[in-house]
């Protein structure tokens, strides 16, 4: 779609900057399917790796700020390379939140499995599981639109997050009910809310990314407008 | 051609078809433009695109040249400034002009100024004496060159020359400055004040600037039109295009993908 810049050190320093963008996304996509099945097992080994890892996530954090910033410096930027440095400088900060939220998962899932007093009726992670399995898709296909610059998937996604916010609050109702029923699965039921939260969050991240990617493509700043509701509605309308 | 602003604005020159000829090389291509009133407009494009040529149309300044010509339609103060009876001096009373290298006159910083007026009004010394003095103020030179009103105006510095220039140009009470490349033979620290110089000049003048520095464009101007081959590709405000650029070609050439 666009070309090449006349500066090779230009285009080479944009390309660095991509391909860091991707390993670091596919770090985070990586960390939460880690952390996911700790809550599964409670393996408390995994856990420490899944919270060790972070620390490679925020440092690439810290590279690629500082690597957008020195573009800007150097090039200054404007229009859609404009857009694709402010974008991806996004992007990086929801990455690393989304890293955060998968540590989170993994030390709740570690204190509950040494602190678990046998409440073999009480299954978090089955509660979980379905909503996990759509936040690591919706995750997965974020990045993949960001990387293809594809503004069509991104509206998708944004849509997809109303669904999850949606399942959350079911997962809420429903261990709140296990909480009124037997008091004795609240400490295992909290801990479950807290997993489910986290997820929650991941996929409001995987949502930003895509809004990040409609502005790349098209100029558009979408946040806080219903701009997705709109082009839904146009869909219905034209087809 | 693509117009991205909603014109309600005034508008201080129309460009209606306008061509122009070095001999039988046609240079500029039906050119079909705004200048808005009290606002900046920037000229970018490439080396021999023709933003130079276009600039020195609005105030017939290739009058001088034999074998150039200019065909269509400029209309300033409802009246086409092509045509064979325009007022050429009047016109580029209220059109000045600054060019990229600082021509101040071999004389006094004093007479350069009140040279040009001369031409065109008769004033008492103590009235001459205050429009040089309001003209030195306009351009920000004032403090700098008031203690040395009788030195040559090439004893100045590069910047102080140029805006000695821009003093001049406004001695004889324009409506319109066009400005070609006004700080490329300058320093970065000129530049700024000859930026800022713009910001305030625009509160009363309408302002046409050609530009090798995109970043200045964005800077100073309200309106951008980008050229290419005698063409103009792209005129927008200017927000919209270095953000969001209608045309491939506009955003390719702002990008630095110069292909």
């Amino acid at each position: 779609m666009t070309g090449e810049h006349s500066s090779k050190q230009y285009d080479h320093d944009l390309e660095t900057i991509r391909s860091k963008v991707l390993l670091m996304g596919g770090l985070v996509e990586s960390h939460f399917h880690d952390a996911m099945s700790c809550f599964r097992t409670g393996n408390a080994d995994q856990a420490e790796a899944v919270i060790q890892s972070d620390l490679e996530v925020n440092r690439l954090e810290v590279a690629l700020d500082d690597m957008c910033s020195h573009l800007i410096v150097k090039r200054q930027p404007a229009a859609n390379d404009l857009r694709t440095v402010m974008a991806t400088g996004k992007v990086i900060t929801d990455l690393e939140r989304i890293g955060d939220e998968s540590t989170k998962i993994a030390r709740i899932s570690k204190e509950a499995h040494a602190n678990r007093r046998g409440t073999a009726m009480f299954n978090g992670y089955e509660t979980v599981r379905v909503l996990a399995g759509s936040v690591a898709d919706m995750l997965h296909h974020s990045l993949d639109a960001f990387a293809r610059l594809d503004d069509a998937k991104a509206v998708q996604l944004i849509a997809q997050d109303a669904i999850i916010d949606n399942d959350f609050r079911s997962i809420m109702r429903n261990l709140i009910t296990f909480m009124m029923e037997d008091p004795s699965t609240i400490t295992s039921s909290l801990n479950t809310l807290w997993v489910a939260k986290a997820i929650e969050r991941i996929a409001d991240h995987a949502k930003n990314i895509a809004e990040h990617t409609i502005y790349i493509v098209e100029g558009k700043d979408i946040r806080h407008s219903d701009y997705v509701a709109i082009k839904q509605d146009q869909k219905v309308d034209n087809g | 051609m693509t117009t991205t602003p909603a014109n309600t604005q005034k508008k201080a020159i129309e460009i209606d078809g306008l061509n122009f000829f070095y001999g039988a090389t046609r240079s500029l291509r039906d050119i079909n433009l705004n200048i808005f009133d009290k606002k900046v407009t920037a000229f970018i494009g490439p080396s021999g695109c023709g933003k130079s040529t276009l600039l020195r149309t609005l105030n017939r300044m290739y009058d001088l040249y034999p074998g150039q010509r200019a065909e269509g339609k400029i209309i300033y103060k409802g009246k086409n400034i092509l045509d064979a009876d325009q007022d050429i001096n009047l016109l580029r009373a209220k059109v000045g002009m600054v060019f990229q290298k600082p021509t101040p006159f071999p004389m006094s910083v004093y007479d350069n100024i009140a040279f040009g007026v001369r031409l065109y009004e008769n004033l008492s010394k103590g009235e001459m004496d205050e429009r040089v003095e309001w003209a030195l103020k306009k351009a920000a030179i004032w403090t700098e060159v008031k203690d040395k009103l009788h030195k040559s105006g090439l004893s100045l510095s590069g910047g102080q020359q140029q805006r000695l220039c821009i003093a001049r140009g406004v001695s004889v009470k324009p409506e319109i400055l066009l400005l070609d490349e006004p700080t490329s033979a300058l320093d970065p620290i000129s530049t700024v004040k000859i930026e800022e110089l713009i910001n305030e000049l625009k509160e009363e003048y309408t302002i046409a600037i050609v530009t090798h520095n995109m970043q200045q464009a964005a800077r100073c101007s309200d309106y951008t039109a980008y050229m290419y081959l005698g063409e103009l590709v792209e005129f927008g405000e200017t927000d919209h295009i270095f953000m969001n650029p209608v045309k491939k070609e506009t955003q390719d050439y702002i990008t630095g993908r110069f292909g």
